[in-house]
Formats: C-alpha cells, sequence, structure tokens
C-alpha cells in the first residue's frame, strides 16, 4: 500500500512524524546531519547498496532469521485457557542472528553508510551492550577503529559484553555522569561526535536521535517484519492477529511493525518496562509515564519532571531503561494505531523462566518483557488467532543479573 | 532580519563597547550554581568585574554540548535544588538590580518548551530577560521556539560553528538577533582554544554576512586569549573558566570572578589600542 493515507510514508522531509521527531541538535552537529540525510536518500536509491546490506545479511548475520512456532509455550498458555482459547505462538528468532539479536541488521546498514560517507571512525553508546557487540563487529569486519560509550553502572552488571567488545577492538569508554546507564553514554557519545565532526560517524543503535537516524534504523530493521510477513505466508498463508515486541527506544519493535502498519487486521502491542512498577519511580515506560519533550536529537515522550529535568529510567534489563523512546512510536501512540503496555521486572522474570523451560530457549531480558504480554494476552485470544513475538535477543548476557534476582549464587 | 534588532539593552551594550573601540565581554554562569541563593552575588561580580553581557545557563540533567566544568555546574545546580522557577527569580532580581546590563538564558530545548514556548517568552520577559540561546534548536526547528520568543520581542541568539558553512550561514542568519555567537572549536565547552588564525577567518566571513555583532566562545580563559580574540571579534565569551571558579570557591566565588572577570576586561580595553 501507498496511498496517502499511508501509515508508513513518515516521516516528512523534515524528519518528523505528526509532532515527533525533527532535528533538535548542536550547530555544529547539524550540517552533519544533514549531510547523512543526503547520503541516506542516495543510498536508498542505489541498488548497488541493497545488494552489499543483502549480502551481509546472508552471509554474514544469517538471515533470514527463523520464524518459529512455539509448540510448547502455546500449548504451555492454552493450560487454564478458556475452551478454544490460547492463541498460536511464533517467534521471531532474531537472537540467532550472529552477535546475538536484531541489533546488528541495523550496524551492518550504518557501516555501509559510513563507508559511503568517506567516514574512518566509528563511535556508538550501548546500554546492555548488545548494540556495542554489534557495533564492534563490523567495526572489526571493516577495519575501522571503534569507540563504544557505555554507562559505568551497565559496564559493571553487563561484564560478559564489555569482553566481548574489547575481543572484538573496540575501546569501552565508561560515561560516568548521570546514572552512568545508557542515557549518559549517549550524552557522551554525542560530545564525542561533536568533538570529531571530520572524520567520525556515529552507529546510532536504536530509533531515535535526530533525523534521519530513526528513519534509516527503522528502515534496516524492517527486515524483521519483511521476513515475518513472507515466513508467516509459507507456513499460515495469512497475516498475523498480533504483533508483540518490547521497547526500549523500540527498534525490533518498529522493524517488526513497520511492515505491517497499513493492514488495519493487524494488532500491534509494544512492551515498555514496567521496572518495579508504573506507580513506583523505578520504570523506564516513556509512553505510560512519561509526556513529550526533546532529548538527544528529537521530540517525544520522556520521562522529566515538571520543570522538563530527565528523570533516570530503570528496569531489570540494560537495554530497556532508557527515559525515551523513539519518535515513530510516540506518533504511533499518539493516533493509536498501536497500542503499548509494560511489563515488570518481575513480569519479564517470569516469562524468562517460561521460555527456558518450555520451548528451550533462553532469551534475552528485552524480549522477555514481550514474552510477558504474550503470556496475558495469548490465553484471551482464540486457538485459531496467531501471534508473533520478536525475540530480539538472546539471555547468555543476561545469566548473572537473573541469578541475582532469583537469589542464586553463581 | 527581525525587527528589535537595534533596539533594547543587548544592542545597546555591543554599541557601547563599540563606541568605547573595544569588544563587549560576554560571560556565562550556570544559574542555581552552587545554590539559587548563591547566583546573585556571582552575577553581580561579574558585572562588577567588567562584564557587558550576562549568560545566565539553565540547568538541564544532560547538558550534551557541554564540558566537564560545565557538565559538573549542572550537577551542583540540580543538586541544589534548583527549579525554572528560580532562575525567573533570579533573572528577576538581577533586572531590578541592574537596569542597564543585557542578560540572556542560555541553556536546553527541554526546560524551555517543558510547559510551552509561549509560556516560557512571556516569563522570560516578565523577569526582564532580553534573549535566548538554545543550544539544541537549530533554525530546521526555529517554529518550537523561535516564534514566542520574537512575539515578546525576545532575541534568539544563534549560534554558528566552524562547521557552519557559505551555504548554511544565511540559514543560521534568518531570524537571528541580539548577536551571532561564534562557537570556535567543533567540540564541547571548556576545552582547547581555536587556532587564532582560524578565529580571525571565521570572524571576518561572518561579519561580511551579518551587520548583527559577532561574538566568540569556546576555549578563551586567558586575558591574553581574550585580547586576541577581542582584536577582530565584537565580543569574546567566557564561561567555563569562570564556572571553574564557582566549583573550586563556591560561596567564596565572587571576590574571585570578580578579580578574574577584571582581568579579562581589562584586556579586552587595550586590546585594539595595542594593535594600533
Amino acid at each position: 500500500m501507498s496511498s496517502a493515507a499511508s501509515l508508513r510514508a513518515g516521516p516528512d522531509a523534515r524528519g518528523h512524524f505528526g509532532s515527533f521527531g525533527g532535528r533538535y541538535v548542536a550547530e555544529t552537529l547539524m550540517p552533519l546531519v544533514l549531510d547523512l540525510e543526503r547520503h541516506y536518500g542516495a543510498a536508498k536509491a542505489d541498488p548497488a547498496f541493497k545488494a552489499q546490506f543483502d549480502h551481509l545479511m546472508t552471509h554474514y548475520v544469517g538471515r533470514p532469521s527463523p520464524l518459529y512456532f512455539a509448540e510448547r509455550l502455546t500449548e504451555h498458555l492454552r493450560e487454564g485457557a478458556g475452551p478454544d482459547r490460547g492463541a498460536k505462538i511464533y517467534l521471531k528468532r532474531d537472537e540467532l542472528n550472529h552477535t546475538g539479536a536484531h541489533k546488528i541488521n541495523n550496524c551492518i546498514g550504518q557501516i555501509l553508510l559510513a563507508l559511503r560517507m568517506g567516514k574512518t571512525r566509528i563511535i556508538a553508546e550501548t546500554g546492555a551492550g548488545q548494540h556495542g557487540v554489534a557495533t564492534a563487529t563490523v567495526a572489526a569486519r571493516f577495519g575501522l577503529p571503534c569507540v563504544i560509550y557505555m554507562g559505568a553502572k551497565d559496564i559493571e552488571r553487563q561484564k560478559p559484553n564489555v569482553f566481548r567488545m574489547r575481543l572484538l577492538g573496540a575501546e569501552v569508554r565508561p560515561a560516568t555522569s548521570g546514572r552512568q546507564t545508557l542515557k549518559d553514554a549517549m550524552n557522551e557519545a554525542l560530545r564525542d561526535w561533536v568533538a570529531n565532526v571530520h572524520d567520525t560517524f556515529y552507529i546510532i543503535g536504536t530509533a531515535a536521535g535526530p533525523h534521519p537516524y530513526p528513519e534509516l534504523v527503522r528502515d534496516f530493521q524492517s527486515v524483521i517484519g519483511h521476513e515475518t510477513r513472507a515466513q508467516l505466508d509459507a507456513a499460515e498463508g495469512r497475516l498475523p492477529d498480533l504483533l508483540v515486541a518490547a521497547i526500549g527506544g523500540g527498534s525490533n519493535a518498529i522493524g517488526l511493525f513497520h511492515p505491517f502498519l497499513d493492514e488495519p487486521s493487524v494488532r500491534m502491542v509494544g512492551v515498555e518496562a514496567a521496572g518495579r512498577g508504573l506507580d513506583t519511580p523505578d520504570h523506564a515506560a516513556s509512553l505510560a509515564g512519561g509526556e513529550p519533550g526533546v532529548l538527544h536529537g528529537n521530540k517525544t515522550f520522556l520521562l522529566q519532571d515538571a520543570d522538563g529535568q530527565i528523570i533516570e529510567g530503570h528496569s531489570i534489563s540494560a537495554g530497556l531503561d532508557y527515559p525515551g523512546i523513539g519518535p515513530e512510536h510516540s506518533w504511533l501512540h499518539s493516533i493509536g494505531r498501536v497500542e503499548y503496555q509494560s511489563a515488570t521486572d518481575d513480569d519479564a522474570l517470569d516469562a524468562f523462566q517460561m521460555l527456558c523451560r518450555t520451548e528451550g530457549i533462553i532469551p534475552a531480558l528485552e524480549p522477555s518483557h514481550a514474552l510477558a504480554v504474550v503470556k496475558r494476552l495469548a490465553p484471551t485470544m482464540s486457538r485459531d488467532e496467531i501471534i508473533v513475538a520478536n525475540l530480539c535477543g538472546r539471555g547468555d548476557k543476561d545469566i548473572f543479573t537473573v541469578a541475582e534476582a532469583l537469589g542464586v549464587e553463581m | 532580519m527581525s525587527a528589535g534588532v537595534t533596539e533594547g539593552r543587548l544592542p545597546a551594550a555591543f554599541a557601547r563597547a563599540a563606541a568605547d573601540g573595544r569588544a563587549a565581554l560576554v560571560t556565562f554562569v550556570t544559574g542555581g550554581d552552587p545554590t539559587p541563593a548563591d547566583t546573585a552575588a556571582i552575577l553581580d561580580a561579574l558585572v562588577e568585574g567588567g562584564a557587558d553581557v550576562i549568560e545566565l545557563g539553565m540547568p538541564f540533567t544532560d547538558p550534551m554540548a557541554d564540558g566537564m566544568a560545565i557538565q559538573l555546574a549542572n550537577l551542583r545546580s540540580l543538586g541544589a535544588g534548583t527549579r525554572t522557577a528560580d532562575l525567573l527569580d533570579i533573572a528577576r532580581s538581577f533586572r531590578a538590580r541592574h537596569p542597564q546590563v543585557p542578560l540572556v538564558l542560555m541553556g536546553y530545548a527541554n526546560p524551555m518548551l517543558r510547559r510551552g514556548a509561549d509560556v516560557f517568552a512571556a516569563e522570560a520577559q516578565a523577569a526582564g530577560v532580553d534573549g535566548i540561546i538554545c543550544v539544541d534548536v537549530p533554525p530546521e526547528e526555529d517554529d518550537a521556539l523561535g516564534p514566542a520568543l520574537r512575539a515578546r520581542g525576545l532575541h534568539l541568539v544563534r549560534l554558528a560553528t566552524p562547521t557552519t558553512d557559505a551555504v548554511r550561514l544565511p540559514t543560521v542568519l534568518e531570524g537571528a538577533s541580539g548577536f551571532l555567537y561564534y562557537v570556535s572549536v567543533a567540540g564541547i565547552t571548556g576545552l582547547q582554544q581555536a587556532a587564532q588564525a582560524s578565529i580571525d577567518t571565521a570572524v571576518a566571513r561572518l561579519k561580511a554576512a551579518t551587520d548583527i555583532p559577532v561574538a566568540v566562545g569556546f576555549g578563551i580563559r586567558t586575558p591574553e586569549q581574550a585580547a586576541a580574540v577581542a582584536r577582530v571579534a565584537d565580543g569574546v565569551v567566557v564561561g567555563s573558566a569562570i564556572v571553574e571558579l564557582v566549583g573550586l570557591h563556591g560561596s567564596q566565588a565572587p571576590y574571585h570572578i570578580r578579580s578574574y572577570v577584571r582581568s579579562l576586561s581589562e584586556a579586552i580595553a587595550v586590546s585594539r589600542k595595542e594593535l594600533a
């Protein structure tokens, strides 16, 4: 569908999704952002760029990732559901990608852009470390020096990923301001970028930041939704009834949702991190608990106080505790096309263990939030309905966090 | 160019300095650092030291264009409980004490836009503020803030940088007023100063493109540096070096700031005469 009413046409020429998005950056960065927009426009129109991207997706990342019918999980959630209740659950296995998460899709796209633009140095921010690992991976693959900014607290709770990044040749620099998590890492990356504009490409890890980042990250991640659509058509001969994905910045969710936005029969639920509960200050649900504001280059829903000071998010998942959300999600929320729910730390821990035991898959804590909502909604749906949940990362990195939360000594 | 470009305290301050044959000294401190109660005496020390224009920083949790000195100042201020209402109180009392000294609020978009640009502009105007510098509202997002400021007769001070090329410069100048702030280093506040030759070239380029005063900042900390910049620019902006004095001396900072700012203003006052 490409009618004027398409929900897939955004952003507009100024990078706005409705009243969200835009290019709220310091003047030093503005020419770079405009330059990136020009280069991305040219790359999109260049079949050679797409061919290069697709080739790496197939041979380096290992795409397409399977769309897997989770039979035992489906049966598990049918127990205790009403008669004929319990939707059929498919998992989009993006945790099987090289580096273990969806983040690599975007990194491949962005490093190809960096090379097109003649940039010779890569920087990135990371929260859980998945984006940092994916960035360090592509930087190694293409032989570019790479600096990853990571909150000092995240470095502490994600040691395996820190070591992975170092093995891959990246320099991991701790961000020591604020709560020392993803937001602060992003501030540090922006400070680096503004001081190294001549040679540095900033690979932003989620569908947020100044235009054109939300658009290009979405486009690179949309491989998830396009594959899902084709795979489900092959398996079931139809569209899904419900798509579910976790939301930090929201790149895996927008990647899954975007190719389906113009299909009114497809319900979509994005799952924010409710941390210790939405009624506590310790959550990271920007839509449920925030209001529109400007941070990190875009206008979007933010956790903030009455003066516009940013409130730090909390989630057991380091990949979700960002106080903002990609601007396209803010827009999809404001027009009601996508529903946004939340899952607490405890919900996610339950769902994490559920998937381990029913399917023999250890999920990351991020998609465990999506699985918590699958657990909530599947029993309310009929047996012939189909859910696709995005399993956007594997849980190896999280076993220490989970052990601690479960009171297990390792 | 917008209306009001030649009216008000801000253009008058630059005109006075020009008539004296010198650049204007523009000084920055973060409001509420170390506490809201300390800021009045710090601002007075800036004026007593010879500052022509005061930039009052609005603290923000995420000052991503700032180096460590101003980051820490933001944290100290917010840690002391500084609210937007305190900043406006500080501005209001400054205006009462110094009816002629221009006061510019400088900060990031989110605290300015939080309750709506119109509310912010109205409150700033009522508090006696002359202009606004917003780090992360570039010309491309002007409608988020610019129209509200212009409707209240507040100057929107725009920034130009080493990356602002000739093609882009007219976009930056469109709607700029008060003065043009040339950020002489592609980087964050408080680090190294740009080479004087590159500043000279940039200022000449900017002055050829606009009639509003051009002030140069980022990395200027010694009287010698300030004097060198003052030979070519209409204004010299000093921020991190003053903010560091606040960090070092806390509520005892006014004494140190007064003598430091005086060393700058004295160097600037004679800089063009030395040249001649």
